[in-house]
């Protein structure tokens, strides 16, 4: 049985057919604003339901809620702040209950009905979310870049937003008929941003023992200098999945959502996505969505000890490596030998590896997955 | 979960282990809502999407073309 959608409902804010026609006409009638391609991340997010139960950007009161008590203010659980920024110029034309048609690259791509308007608290801000003003943290740097005032309310999706991996982009309805025509009852839904070497492998296979399927939803989208390409990421784990799976457990599809790079309250945001995508259980990092050394090494998996009524249980698995002694794959729960018998998998050794064109040691990479990745000119941002 | 309500009887002491269980974990704001979460967690909970027939196809076409299904 899927899991229930977060908050009760999967929300569906897309329009088709005649209503669409009538709201295209409109949208160049209204107030037009223009906004930036992550605020068109987050309204395609919304309208096909990864943020449910969220209906479109956060009015005042709820935005509060979730910054100070990680809930919003009906108490439904929700750590990170979906908010849509404008310019006080544009925020002094809006009144609450207008209708406004948000742009993006020269297309009206919703219609947004402004229910609040409110001006909000950067440093404060940063200091929930983030757990530090220092804007050396790219989450803080994203923000002081975002405008002055906040405007909330609901959304009605027009149009999409170019998507060069659509083939692989599946949205949370479309993977809920997936794994109901799979019949499968249990699902393990795992994030990543990398290419998979053995200790992913060895942690996704721990949970898929014991679920039914594993559902492996690469975070497409905005990336940060020598981070993999997407295409890089989808090659290699096809190529992992080819060789190293059973028919019929995996399910890979892209997701691009947004990255905070928020640490622990990102890790619960990733787990409500995928519970929305139908997810049962999540297979939670030791340092999900971390950064620089901004979050404690187990934060990640303690936060969600505050959400007993997440409805998605967070599975936490430590990391792996090769024992010599085991000769297997290990973790720290599951092998008594000492370190000179471990291989630790570095991802950074492996990237660099990768960077001179060579081939990482089959102790901590498949060699099909090392081609797949040699294959791109450049795997590399 | 909404809609009209009824009422079931449980042990006192399973009505006071909730009681407690809500006071020190949080997230609940009631032992009726702490019963609704665990039936919905046992049982499992169809709903909560609207997909008509048609909607249903067509997704299963789309799923069928990119080779999901
Ligand atoms: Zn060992």
């Amino acid at each position: 049985m899927v899991s229930r959608p977060h908050g009760g409902k999967l929300v569906d804010r897309t329009v088709r057919g005649r209503r669409r026609e009538a709201l295209l006409g409109e949208a160049w009638e209204i107030v037009r604003v223009d906004i930036t391609f992550d605020r068109a991340i987050d309204v395609e997010d919304i309208a096909y339901g990864v943020f449910s139960p969220l209906e479109g950007f956060l009015v005042e009161d709820d935005y509060l809620s979730v910054l100070k008590g990680m809930r919003l203010s009906d108490g439904t659980p929700w750590t990170i702040p979906v908010i849509l920024d404008v310019d006080k110029s544009i925020a002094s034309m809006l009144r609450q209950g207008d209708d406004i048609a948000l742009f993006f690259d020269g297309k009206p791509l919703a219609i947004m009905r402004v229910e609040d308007i409110y001006a909000f608290d950067k440093k404060l801000h940063a200091e929930r979310v983030f757990k530090t003003t220092d804007a050396r943290h790219p989450g803080v740097a994203k923000l002081s870049s975002m405008r002055e005032i906040l405007i909330g309310g609901r959304i009605d999706l027009l149009n999409t937003v170019y998507n060069p991996l659509e083939r692989y982009t599946l949205w949370p309805k479309e993977t809920r008929v997936l794994f109901r025509e799979k019949g499968w009852r249990t699902i393990a839904a795992f994030q990543t941003r990398n290419v998979p070497h053995l200790g992913h492998e060895y942690v996704q296979k721990a949970a898929l023992s014991f679920v039914d399927g594993l559902f492996i939803n690469p975070l497409a989208g905005w990336k940060k200098r020598g981070d993999y390409r997407d295409e890089v990421i989808l090659e290699a784990y096809k190529a992992l999945i080819e060789h190293y799976y059973p028919r019929n457990v995996v399910v890979l599809a892209a997701l691009r959502m947004n990255m905070w790079y928020a640490g622990p309250r990102e890790a619960v945001h990733h787990a409500i996505a995928r519970k929305n995508f139908g997810a049962t259980h999540f297979i939670v990092g030791r340092d999900h969505a971390g950064v620089g050394d901004y979050y404690g090494p187990y934060e990640a998996w303690e936060i969600f000890s505050e959400f007993p009524d997440l409805g998605i249980t967070p599975l936490f698995i430590r990391e792996a490596f090769y024992c010599r002694k085991c000769m297997g794959m290990a973790n720290e729960k599951t092998c008594p030998h000492s370190d000179e018998y471990r291989v630790r998998i570095s991802g950074t050794k492996i990237r660099s590896m990768l960077l001179k064109g060579e081939k990482p040691p089959e102790t901590m990479m498949r060699k099909e997955v090392s081609e797949a990745v040699l294959s791109f000119e450049n795997p590399f941002v | 979960m909404s809609g009209e309500k009824v009422k079931i009887e449980i042990s006192r002491e399973a009505y006071e282990q909730a009681k407690r269980f809500i006071e020190e974990q949080g997230g609940f704001k009631s032992v009726e809502e702490l019963v609704e979460f665990l039936i919905t967690e046992a049982v499992g909970a169809e709903g909560g999407e609207e997909i008509s027939p048609e909607e249903e196809e067509k997704i299963k076409e789309r799923l069928r073309r990119l080779g999901y299904m």
